[in-house]
C-alpha cells in the first residue's frame, strides 16, 4: 500500500515538477499533495490520464478557510482510482481575491462541487459553465462556511399571514447563541481571569 | 410567389420548448427536489435539479460542536439507513486518534450496517416499483422495514435516529435475545424477497418501464463520480467492503452482484441480490457474535466513558466521565478522509482536526449528490414519464444531498 503510493509520488515528481509544491504520505497512509493553483487543470488531467496514476473518479471538492493566513483558502480535491485502488488528496492555496481554474472540462462531476464551494466560501472558478449558488436560498447573501459567518446567520424567514407571503427578517434569538469555551484556565486559555492581573503588578 | 418554400414555418407556427417544474412537491421526487425540465414534446431536453431545499447547514453546525455532539447529525443525512453514516464518522475519528475497537463492537457495527443496507434497498426497490405503478411491493416491503426498525429500537432505543455507533465502539451491548430474533428474521426474509421478486422481476409493465431506461456506461460511472449500485449496475465490481476493507468485512464471505447493461432494471436486480448477500453477512455476524458473548463493546480510554461500576468507586473515572460529556475528547491535529460503502454508494467524511475538541472543518461526501448531478446527463432524450423511474433508480434521499 505504502510502496504503491510512493510510486505515485515518484511519478508526480518526475513528470509534474512545476506543478508539485509538496507531496507526503500522512500517518494514516493517505497521499496528500500541494499543487500550485496555476497548474491545477494540467495536473488533474495528468492524474486522470497517466497510466501510473489513473485517478479517474472525482470524489469530492471542498475548501477549508484559514482566515489568519495570507492565502486564506485551501481548495481540497479528492480523487479515486478504481483500477489502482488508490486515493489522492490534492490541495491548492488561494487568496480571497484569486480565481481558481475549473476542472469541469476534465471531470464533468466537478460541476456541482465547484458550485457548492463557490456558494459556501465565495471562491470563484474560472471557465465554469454555470456558477450559480447551489445549496443556499435563492437570493442568499454571504458565504456560510467562512469562519467569519455567524452560525446563526443574518436573516430568518417565516410565512406572514397578513401579507400572504414569506418574509425575511433579521435574526432575533430569545436566548443568546451559546459558544462554550472549553479551554481550562491552566491549559492555555487566552483571556485573563479576574484577579490574574494583580500578578504582574 | 417568390419561389420560397411554403412549407417553412412562420414565426407563429414555430414551437417553443416547454419548461415545467417537477417538484418541489411531487410524490415521485423522493423528498424536496425541484427540477426544471425543458421538454420538446414528451422528450426531456434538459434537466436542471435545484437542490438545497432541505439544507440545514450540518457542516457549519459541526464546527461549533464537539465530536460526540456532531454524531447525531449524521443520522439525519440519509435517514433511510442512519447507522451507515455514523459509521464513517466514527471511523474517521478512530483513524485520527489511532483507536482500535473491540471485536464485539466491530461485529455489531457490521451487523447493523447490513441491516441498514437492507432497510435502504427495501425502500428503494419497492418505491421504485411504486413510481412505475405497482403499489403492493411497497406495502410488503414496509412491513419488513418495520421489523428492522424494531431491531434498531431494541439496540439503541430509537427507531430512526439511532445515535448508536460511538467513536471507540458502540453505545452499549445488545439485549439478550435480540440476536436470536434477528437470526430468526433473517431466516424468513428471503421468502419475502422471493414474493416481491415474483411480483416484479418478470412483470411486463415493470420491465417495460425499467429495461433500457437510464443506461449508464462504465465511462459515465467514472466521469460522474458514481459509486455503489450505480457503478455495479454497469458492470464495475467496485465495492469498498471488498476493495478497501474496513471494520472486519474481510472475514466475511459474501458476493458482489454486478449488472451488465447499466439500466434501471439491472440496478433493481443488483439491489435485490445485495439484500440476499446482506442476509448472509447477518447470519455470519450473529454466529461470530455468539462466540464473543459478554465482551466489552467500547475501547475504554479517552474517547469512551468509564464503566458505571468504576464510577461508583473511582474518583478518576468520575472526573473522566464528567470531562467527556462536557468538554469532550480532544483529537490530534491532522486531516483524514474515511469512507464506508453506504447502501447508496461511497459515503465519506473529511475532517480537518486542529487538536481541540471540535472539528475545524468537516465535509460530508454523500453518494446521492454525485448521482443526482448526473440526472441531466442521464435523462436527456428520455420520455417525461421516465424521469420518475430515473429519480427512483439513482436512489436519492435529500437529507444527505442537501446536508
Amino acid at each position: 500500500m505504502r510502496e504503491a503510493l510512493l510510486n505515485v509520488i515518484a511519478v508526480l515528481e518526475a513528470k509534474q515538477p512545476d506543478a508539485l509544491v509538496s507531496a507526503e504520505i500522512n500517518p494514516r497512509n493517505e497521499l496528500e499533495v500541494y499543487v500550485t493553483p496555476a497548474h491545477i487543470v494540467d495536473f488533474v488531467d495528468f492524474l486522470k490520464t497517466h497510466p501510473g496514476c489513473q485517478f479517474t473518479s472525482l470524489i469530492d471538492i471542498t475548501a477549508v478557510d484559514y482566515p489568519d493566513r495570507e492565502k486564506r483558502f485551501d481548495v481540497v480535491y479528492h480523487f479515486l482510482s478504481m483500477t489502482q485502488n488508490q486515493r489522492i488528496r490534492v490541495k491548492i492555496s488561494v487568496a480571497e481575491d484569486e480565481m481558481v481554474d475549473s476542472i469541469v472540462e476534465i471531470h464533468p462531476s466537478a460541476n456541482w462541487p465547484e458550485r457548492e464551494v463557490f456558494d459556501m466560501y465565495g471562491i470563484l472558478f474560472a471557465n465554469h459553465p454555470d456558477l450559480r449558488r447551489l445549496l443556499t436560498d435563492y437570493g442568499f447573501k454571504g458565504h456560510p462556511l467562512r469562519k467569519d459567518f455567524p452560525t446563526t446567520g443574518y436573516v430568518e424567514l417565516r410565512y406572514d399571514e397578513a401579507e400572504k407571503r414569506v418574509v425575511y427578517e433579521p435574526v432575533e434569538l430569545t436566548q443568546e447563541y451559546r459558544q462554550f469555551d472549553f479551554m481550562s484556565p491552566w491549559e492555555g486559555a487566552e483571556y485573563i481571569l479576574p484577579g490574574d492581573e494583580k500578578k504582574e503588578a | 410567389m417568390d419561389g420560397s418554400n411554403r412549407d417553412v414555418l412562420t414565426g407563429e407556427q414555430k414551437i417553443r420548448n416547454f419548461s415545467i417544474n417537477f417538484g418541489p412537491q411531487h410524490p415521485a421526487a423522493h423528498g424536496v427536489l425541484r427540477m426544471v425540465l425543458e421538454l420538446d414534446g414528451e422528450i426531456v431536453e434538459r434537466a436542471d435539479p435545484h437542490i438545497g431545499l432541505l439544507h440545514r447547514g450540518t457542516e457549519k453546525l459541526m464546527e461549533s460542536r464537539t465530536y460526540l455532539q456532531s454524531l447525531p447529525y449524521l443520522d439525519r443525512l440519509d435517514y433511510v439507513a442512519p447507522m451507515n453514516q455514523e459509521h464513517a464518522w466514527c471511523l474517521a475519528i478512530e483513524k485520527l486518534t489511532g483507536v482500535e475497537i473491540p471485536r464485539r463492537a466491530s461485529l455489531i457495527r457490521v451487523l447493523y450496517s447490513e441491516i441498514g443496507r437492507i432497510l435502504n434497498h427495501i425502500m428503494n426497490t419497492c418505491s421504485q416499483a411504486m413510481d412505475v405503478g405497482a403499489l403492493t411491493p411497497n406495502l410488503w416491503g414496509f412491513e419488513e422495514r418495520e421489523k428492522l426498525m424494531i431491531f434498531y429500537e431494541r439496540a439503541c432505543g430509537a427507531r430512526l435516529h439511532a445515535n448508536y455507533f460511538r467513536p471507540g465502539g458502540v453505545h452499549q451491548d445488545l439485549p439478550e435475545d435480540l440476536l436470536a430474533d434477528i437470526d430468526a428474521w433473517a431466516d424468513e426474509f428471503p421468502k419475502v424477497l422471493d414474493d416481491i421478486e415474483a411480483l416484479l422481476t418478470e412483470n411486463r409493465i415493470f420491465k417495460q418501464r425499467n429495461v433500457d431506461v437510464a443506461v449508464v456506461s462504465q465511462q459515465d460511472v467514472l466521469d460522474w463520480g458514481m459509486t455503489g449500485v450505480m457503478a455495479r449496475g454497469s458492470g464495475l465490481a467496485w465495492d469498498l467492503r471488498r476493495a478497501q476493507p474496513y471494520e472486519c468485512y474481510d472475514e466475511f464471505d459474501f458476493k458482489i452482484p454486478v449488472g451488465k447493461n447499466g439500466d434501471c432494471y439491472d440496478r433493481y436486480l443488483c439491489r435485490m441480490e445485495e439484500m440476499r448477500e446482506s442476509v448472509k453477512i447477518i447470519h455470519q455476524a450473529i454466529e461470530k457474535l455468539d462466540q464473543c458473548k459478554g465482551e466489552d463493546v467500547l475501547a475504554r480510554g479517552k474517547l469512551t466513558p468509564p464503566k458505571r461500576g468504576d464510577m461508583k468507586t473511582s474518583m478518576e473515572a468520575l472526573i473522566h466521565h464528567f470531562k467527556l460529556y462536557t468538554e469532550g475528547f480532544h483529537v490530534p491535529a491532522g486531516e483524514v478522509y474515511a469512507c464506508v460503502e453506504a447502501p447508496k454508494g461511497e459515503f465519506g467524511v473529511f475532517i480537518v482536526a486542529d487538536g481541540t475538541n471540535k472539528p475545524y472543518k468537516a465535509k460530508l461526501r454523500a453518494p446521492g449528490y454525485s448521482h443526482l448531478q448526473a440526472v441531466d446527463h442521464i435523462a436527456k432524450g428520455h420520455q417525461l414519464a421516465d424521469v420518475a423511474a430515473i429519480i427512483g433508480t439513482i436512489d436519492i434521499v435529500f437529507g444527505e444531498i442537501d446536508r
